[in-house]
């Protein structure tokens, strides 16, 4: 059942949008012949897609309505999960999956091409990247713009180090986490008082600092022509040919993806996981609660950061060239996406959500023209549909035997 | 034998030009309950976030004993949370739960203080932190059966009925193991059987060793249940006694019903 007076809601949004997009889609000026062409078939098109798109959405939310009315008429009948969601908390089928993709991504570089198998490393370092923000955005709730910050610190220490001391990856991999976790409590400490917007805002201003102090300062890191002919990951001193230093830094990340995975997935259910969370719903009451928040915010601050420099070193060795082009607002805003996309809070949805962010992209070169506005497209739909992301958190189920003391 | 365990002198708030707190001076001692009452901005609202740290106060002293304990503590510009280690904690009148976590989770927060495990605790999680962790469970389901909730441990805190999500926030008040309470509003928006329960588990809260400060406006309640009343209007005490003698106090009556002329 739909009414008709939704259907003339939907042709008045089509006349609407034909209106807008009027000067862009009809009216073709050719310069060179001085005339205007006049492209009427586009208005029917933008018409018809419009209108078709607004029923749909129409239709889609009255569904969802009718859905919620019943749910709060039936408030016993127990809340239905996903299917996600059912089969991660049922570990009978967890392990399984969990050991068929590994299974697969070791068998991975053998199905694929080399280019593949490149793909999939940096795939990874987004995935381990949406982890570490996963972190500070997700779990302790403090909105984090200038995460790309972290990445660069960790790029630029391997850089630099192998530079001027030839220090190999190795050596560098802890000083540049720990580096940048150092500067994750620097940024941490300024911005303890802010939350929401503006924490946002200053997050931001700290990524563009970064940013701009690598592009200007010469001396220091070489400026815009960033620094080239950095080694890529040993292996026990072995020359390794350029494939097999590809398959090998592929194997480091699926490593690295594991030890993040595990190391994330106790933090989260840990006291401190559970202090982030908790300051995450309700600042004073946590600290009410005896929850320290300036130590909870800036542990939170510096472990987001870690990984973020880890993989800044991995990037740096990957690509053995880095410039500060590699570290603009964008790139927070796409490992930002990948959280909010799959899910906050979520290390599945993350994974997931750095897969679709970008694996989709790479292998839709074809329409790489409209990648923004997909991607615009995405988000916006997302935000309206399931603003939860994708597969969203589950809080821990503790069981307990039935008390015989009985309740009162 | 009862001893003073928070003493209050000469506290003072000011919020710009206006004084929220004018000169106040009070105390609670161990094992009894003091009912703060009084008009609505009258200030008891203030005065529970000068006492608690939420906010600095302009001037004045606040000091906590520990009963038993040697010397006090002077909890003036203290933080929050080491005002909650010290043995004070307290609810909030609109309800500030953690919503998105569950009943269970939002009680073990307030086990927070008393547990010690930290970052590489959680990462290799060895025989200590297990332990720790298994009891900060345990002790915050004992707590959950305390006041009735046993059955929705696993229930995210933003289901719960009104009257269950206050009951939630005393748990999880608890579960820092004050020894003082303080419980603002505490019935509001209860219906009377929810707030006959709520007398019942107060004076159990009470007869297990833990002092009880609440602000209230369900007069019943109070009369019921405080040893001793402490009447505020505009940031000042205007009485103090028994529920009897509060309720025949003239100032009392004045401030509740204004004057007669």
């Amino acid at each position: 059942m739909f009414p008709l007076k939704e259907f003339k809601k939907s042709l008045l949004v089509a006349l609407w949008f034909v209106a807008l997009t009027f000067p862009l889609m009809v009216i073709q000026v050719d310069p060179i012949e001085r005339i205007v062409n006049w492209r009427w078939n586009n208005m029917f098109f933008v018409a018809i897609g419009s209108f078709v798109l607004s029923v749909v959405g129409k239709a889609f939310f009255a569904r969802k309505e009718q859905q919620l009315s019943k749910k709060r008429t039936a408030q016993n009948e127990e809340v239905q999960d996903t299917i996600f969601q059912r089969v991660l908390r049922e570990p009978r089928y967890l392990w399984p999956i969990s050991l068929a993709c590994l299974a697969f991504a070791i068998a991975f570089p053998f199905l694929f091409s080399t280019y593949q198998t490149n793909v999939m490393t940096t795939a990874l370092m987004y995935v381990v990247l949406g982890l570490g923000l996963n972190i500070v955005v997700g779990l302790a709730g403090l909105l984090d713009l200038g995460y790309v910050a972290f990445y660069a610190v960790g790029a630029y220490s391997y850089a630099l180090l192998n530079h001027h001391f030839d220090l190999g990856f190795w050596t560098v991999l802890p000083v540049g986490g720990i580096l940048a976790a150092f500067f994750g409590i620097i940024l941490g400490f300024p911005v303890l008082r802010l939350r929401g917007d503006y924490l946002a805002i200053v997050t931001l201003g700290f990524g563009e600092i970064i940013r701009l102090v690598l592009e200007n300062w010469n001396e220091f890191s070489m400026g815009p022509s960033g620094i080239a002919n950095i080694d890529r990951p040993g292996l026990f001193g072995l020359d390794l040919s350029l494939n097999m230093s590809i398959l090998y830094l592929y194997y480091l990340m699926i490593f690295f993806l594991i030890i993040t995975i595990f190391v994330v997935n106790r933090l989260q259910d840990s006291r401190l996981g559970r202090a982030w969370v908790a300051l995450r719903e309700d600042e004073i009451a946590c600290q009410a609660m005896g929850i320290d928040k300036t130590k909870t915010k800036l542990v939170a601050f510096s472990l987001g950061a870690f990984w973020a420099g880890i993989i800044g070193v991995v990037f740096a060795a990957k690509t053995t060239f880095v410039n500060p082009a590699s570290f603009t607002f964008l790139e927070s805003a796409i490992i930002l996406s990948i959280v909010v996309l799959g899910g906050m809070g979520s290390i599945v949805g993350v994974i997931c959500g750095a897969f679709i962010l970008i694996l989709l992209p790479e292998y839709l070169r074809a329409l790489s023209e409209f990648r923004m506005l997909a991607f615009g497209g995405i988000l916006v739909l997302m935000m309206v549909f399931r603003p939860e992301g994708l597969i969203s958190n589950v809080r821990r189920v503790y069981q307990f035997k039935k008390n015989d003391r009985g309740e009162k | 034998m009862s001893e003073i365990i928070l003493q209050v002198s000469d506290l003072t708030m000011n919020f710009g030009g206006i004084k929220a707190l004018d000169t106040l001076d009070f105390e609670v001692c161990s094992g009894e309950i003091v009912a703060l009452i009084g008009p609505n901005g009258a200030g008891k609202t203030t005065f529970f976030n000068c006492v608690t740290g939420i906010y600095t106060p302009s001037s004045g002293d606040v000091y906590l004993h520990k009963p038993g304990g040697e010397g006090r503590t002077r909890l003036n510009g203290m933080k929050p949370n080491h005002v909650a280690e010290k043995g004070m904690a307290r609810t909030f009148q609109n309800i500030r739960l953690f919503p998105k976590m569950t009943v269970l989770e939002n009680v073990m927060i307030g086990r927070h203080c008393r547990s010690k495990s930290f970052i590489l605790g959680a990462i290799f999680r060895d025989k200590k932190t297990r332990a720790e962790e298994r009891s900060i469970v345990d002790y915050s389901y004992a707590l959950l059966e305390k006041v009735g909730l046993a059955s929705q441990v696993n229930e995210l805190a933003a289901n719960l009925s009104y009257g269950a999500q206050r009951r939630l926030e005393i748990a999880r008040a608890l579960a820092t193991e004050p020894f003082l309470l303080l419980l603002d509003e505490p019935a509001a928006g209860m219906n009377p059987q929810e707030t006959a329960k709520l007398v019942k588990l107060i004076r159990r809260i009470c007869d297990e060793g833990h002092a009880v400060l609440l602000i209230e406006h369900d007069m019943k309640l109070v009369m019921t249940l405080s040893d001793r009343i402490v009447v505020m209007d505009y940031g000042r005490k205007i009485a103090e006694g028994t529920p009897a003698e509060v309720r025949t106090n003239p100032e009392v009556i004045k401030a509740y019903l204004g004057e007669d002329d």
